[in-house]
């Protein structure tokens, strides 16, 4: 049986020449992403703003939304907004902040409850108080950081330090446009996102390591390549790798979007965003040139230099 | 790389086997797995968003705490000020203090070495160890003594609260008979209630959220409500108003008679004559006394019984209660009635709690939500398997059975732990099908390479795995301590996906090191290969 061969054995592109257009892509886009987050902004779930959210299902039929509307906006809640949520029958409520602490919270969704009646299936009901959801947020920024710290300590641990700073760039990079990107779509910005984002910087990294490894391997073998010819030549031999990665990956996460559902669907949609798009194409176009910068490989061929650690 | 002693294959074997068997008790029917002994019926929890349910946070009401511990600190000071007969004027609740001021000629030196026996080492005599005290006590020139709560005293105070609470509630929730309900303490001043299976919370949020004080007061018949509620409250007395529409305003003393912590047994039932739902109760010797006192001394008069500050009923009393029992009717239902009766058997919260957190899912949801992971886990899968099986051909296959005893092997170690599994979880499990299959493409990427660079098929193997395995632990530390965090500061479905996230990278890493590597052994001593079929 033959078998499938994405990339052909020995490729040699030229990925280093692209930087010329990447670097200033990126930073134009990273720009763009920031003033997305500041002037668009992000669509905060209920997780970080507090609020209500619930989603029912309609016994009898597609749900009719204007009615289902007209008997909320009586209840003097303030901005109550329904959606449909995947199927026809499926109605997403969410309701913003009561004022007065967390007891009025509770009492909306008893409002809710009266008004709707037993017509609906509760299929979901949260209620996040004013508390918490300012908890969870500092718990979710301060998670992020954290993690980027922790990571960062770790790659200079194990490479050198510009390996390290250059793979945080890389990974902020990333995390802004998949900021961009939510701001955008407007997807619910909850916890899950978080976790998403997290897991973007872990697959996006892993993407990176295995790179950096082989620039290090290289940069052991060949003492006197010059630094841009070498780096194209590992991420060229990577390359294979790093497309069929990808696909399982997307596979994965395509059965997910497809299959998993409305109440993972901004999750994966995310993921396939960050881990695929923008993990692949930072870890070729952008941790790997930026070496060049970050001045690693300078000095390696003077006689003179003192023998690199193993 | 491809050398492995016997013994430490038997050893990686047996270890996968082992690991997979732990998963074996979450496939069988739970009549099949009770006769097993303890540490093998571990299996894994499906998470309240899977199997319907409701996560709810309560926070102790820390000024409540903070106002009654208090409250009682001035009472102390007037006792011990009364029975050292030291004359005082001022004595007040200021800010986190109590104030009083002795007045001249009293014993200053006497009454100050009395209020300093009132500071008690914080938490009884374990902790006396710690020097700290509950009271800061500071004196003014004019005579005016400041006794302060300390920070610890109040913490320790609500920890306590929370402590009893956690009985309490434990009491109330056990009665609605639902299966294994999740009760505990969460940070200082919060507990965490997770009840699974429940269609609608309201009958639970509303037992967890009433104090059920129960006392029983005299009414003050000697001026009309109405009236005292214009301003002229008597000292001794307050207004309180019924729990039923419309409210009634009754003017009832402060004095408590008897209250719920002298009841032993509370039961629903039926008014024999009205046939309406009443609660009958019982009074422990003490509570029994008191009563009989009380309605012996006040026979004709009405007294009220009050629960949260609500006056349920106020009847009057036609003839001495004796035996220690009795019976409250107000307009229950059978159902309120019955709630009543559990809560006043559970006993009274230490202070009033506060839901700040609710995230319910009903059962029809978390069947979809079953389904639907499972759909996509299967998917996900079958088009990674053939994926794998179409660009490595038989190597592709040794891959898939790693990754599926991988799999096996994150059931093995979730059912070990007792772990959730949460619909993100799922979504964990089927990233980590495409992490772990990394590790393979790592290897087989290098194999080929090698092979290309001149080396004999074994040597090419040998070389393509010790090389990649330096790459597969460095790539998968990184996301490990991106889950690790996550683990840290997630809660509930997001804690789930780091959990499986987490734990798959372990078993990738440990099948890529020896599973991969065993089978690509064991394939290359018996095939001999000639050249590398990728």
């Amino acid at each position: 049986m033959r078998l499938l061969r994405i990339v052909p054995d020995d490729t040699k592109f030229d990925f280093m020449r692209f930087r010329r257009i990447s670097f200033p892509m990126s930073a134009l886009l990273s720009i763009l992403a920031i003033s997305l987050y500041f002037f668009h902004g992000l669509n905060f779930g209920i997780d970080f703003k507090g609020g209500t959210l619930i989603e029912v299902q309609s016994k009898t039929g597609p749900a009719d939304l204007a009615k289902m509307r007209a008997a909320l906006s009586a209840l003097g809640l303030g901005e109550v907004q329904l959606q449909q949520f995947g199927a026809p029958n499926d109605v997403l409520i969410r309701i913003a902040e009561q004022p007065g602490g967390e007891v009025a919270q509770q009492q909306a969704v008893a409002k809710v409850r009266g008004a709707l009646g037993n017509e609906v299936e509760y299929r979901r009901v949260e209620v996040v108080g004013p508390r918490v959801s300012g908890e969870l947020l500092s718990y979710g920024v301060v998670g992020l950081m954290l993690a980027i710290f922790a990571i960062l300590i770790y790659l200079w641990f194990r490479f050198e330090w510009q390996f390290a700073l250059g793979a945080m760039i890389a990974n902020v990079h990333d995390i802004v446009l998949t900021i961009g990107f939510m701001s955008i779509t407007q997807v619910d910005f909850d916890l899950t996102s978080i976790a998403a984002l997290l897991t973007i910087l872990g697959y996006s990294l892993n993407d990176t390591v295995v790179i950096y490894d082989r620039i290090r391997e290289m940069l052991r073998r060949y003492r006197k390549m010059p630094m841009p010819d070498l780096l194209n030549a590992s991420v060229n031999q990577t390359l294979s790798r790093s497309v069929i990665t990808h696909v399982t990956v997307s596979l994965a996460l395509l059965a997910l979007l497809l299959f998993g559902g409305q109440a993972i669907h901004s999750f994966t949609a995310t993921m396939m965003f960050g881990v695929v798009l923008v993990g692949t194409y930072t870890s070729v176009f952008i941790a790997s040139p930026i070496l060049i910068y970050l001045g690693v490989g300078t000095g390696r061929d003077a006689l003179t230099a003192p023998e690199r650690k193993k | 790389m491809l050398y492995f002693t016997r013994w430490k294959a038997a050893a990686i074997m047996l270890t996968a086997l082992i690991v997979c068997l732990f998963a074996v008790p979450n496939f069988l029917p739970d009549k099949m797995v009770q006769s097993w002994p303890k540490w093998a019926q571990r299996h894994v929890v499906l998470g309240l968003d899977l199997q319907g349910g409701s996560h709810i946070l309560l926070e102790v009401d820390s000024n409540a705490v903070r106002k009654e511990k208090l409250e009682s600190l001035r009472d102390d000071v007037r006792r011990v000020l009364r029975d050292a007969r030291v004359g005082y004027t001022g004595l007040v609740v200021r800010g986190n203090s109590v104030e009083v001021r002795i007045r001249e000629g009293s014993n200053f030196d006497q009454a100050l070495e009395k209020l300093r026996e009132l500071s008690q080492p914080i938490g009884g005599i374990l902790g006396a160890s710690s020097g700290q005290r509950s009271l800061d006590i500071t004196t003014e020139a004019d005579g005016l003594v400041r006794l302060t709560l300390t920070e610890p005293a109040i913490t320790e105070r609500i920890r306590q609260s929370v402590e009893q609470s956690i009985q309490i509630i434990e009491r109330r929730v056990n009665e609605l008979g639902t299966v294994e309900p999740l009760i505990q303490r969460q940070g200082i001043d919060r507990i965490l209630v997770q009840v699974p299976g429940l269609q609608d919370p309201t009958r639970l949020k509303e037992l967890l959220g009433k104090t059920a004080k129960l006392d029983f007061r005299m009414v003050d018949v000697s001026i009309p409500p109405e009236q005292a509620a214009q301003g002229r409250i008597p000292p001794d007395d307050e207004i309180l108003y019924s729990s039923t529409q419309p409210r009634t305003p009754y003017l009832v003393e402060k004095r408590i008679l008897v209250s719920g912590a002298d009841l032993t047994d509370a039961q629903p039932g039926f008014d024999q004559r009205t046939s309406e739902p009443i609660v009958s109760f019982r009074f422990n010797t003490s509570g029994a006394r008191k009563f009989a006192q009380v309605t012996q001394e006040n026979v004709g008069k009405p007294f009220a019984i009050i629960l949260d500050n609500q006056v349920i009923s106020a009847p009057v009393i036609r003839e001495p209660i004796l035996g220690g029992s009795g019976q409250i009717s107000g307009s229950f239902t059978v159902e309120s009635a019955n709630d009543l009766a559990i809560l006043l058997r559970a006993g009274a919260l230490p202070a009033p709690l506060t839901i700040i957190e609710e995230r319910t899912v009903g059962p029809g949801l978390g069947q979809d939500s079953i389904a639907k992971g499972k759909l996509s886990s299967y998917v996900g899968a079958a088009m990674v398997i053939a994926f794998m099986l179409v660009t490595y051909g038989l190597f592709g296959l040794f891959a898939n059975i790693a990754v599926a005893i991988n799999v096996a092997m994150i059931f093995g170690i979730l059912s070990m732990l007792n772990a959730t599994l949460t619909l993100p979880g799922i979504a964990g499990i089927v990233l980590t099908v495409g992490i772990a299959v990394d590790s393979n493409v790592l290897i087989y990427e290098r194999i080929r390479e090698e092979v290309r660079a001149g080396r004999t098929p074994i040597n090419a193997i040998d070389a393509g795995f010790s090389r990649a395995l330096a790459t597969i632990l460095d790539s998968n530390i990184t996301t490990f301590i991106a889950a690790a965090v996550l683990f840290y500061i997630g809660t509930g479905p997001v804690r789930g996906f780091a959990v499986t996230l987490g734990i798959g990278i372990l078993t990738t890493v440990f099948t890529a090191f020896t599973l991969t590597r065993l089978i690509v052994a064991y394939w290359v001593r018996w095939r001999r290969p000639q050249r590398v079929p990728i």
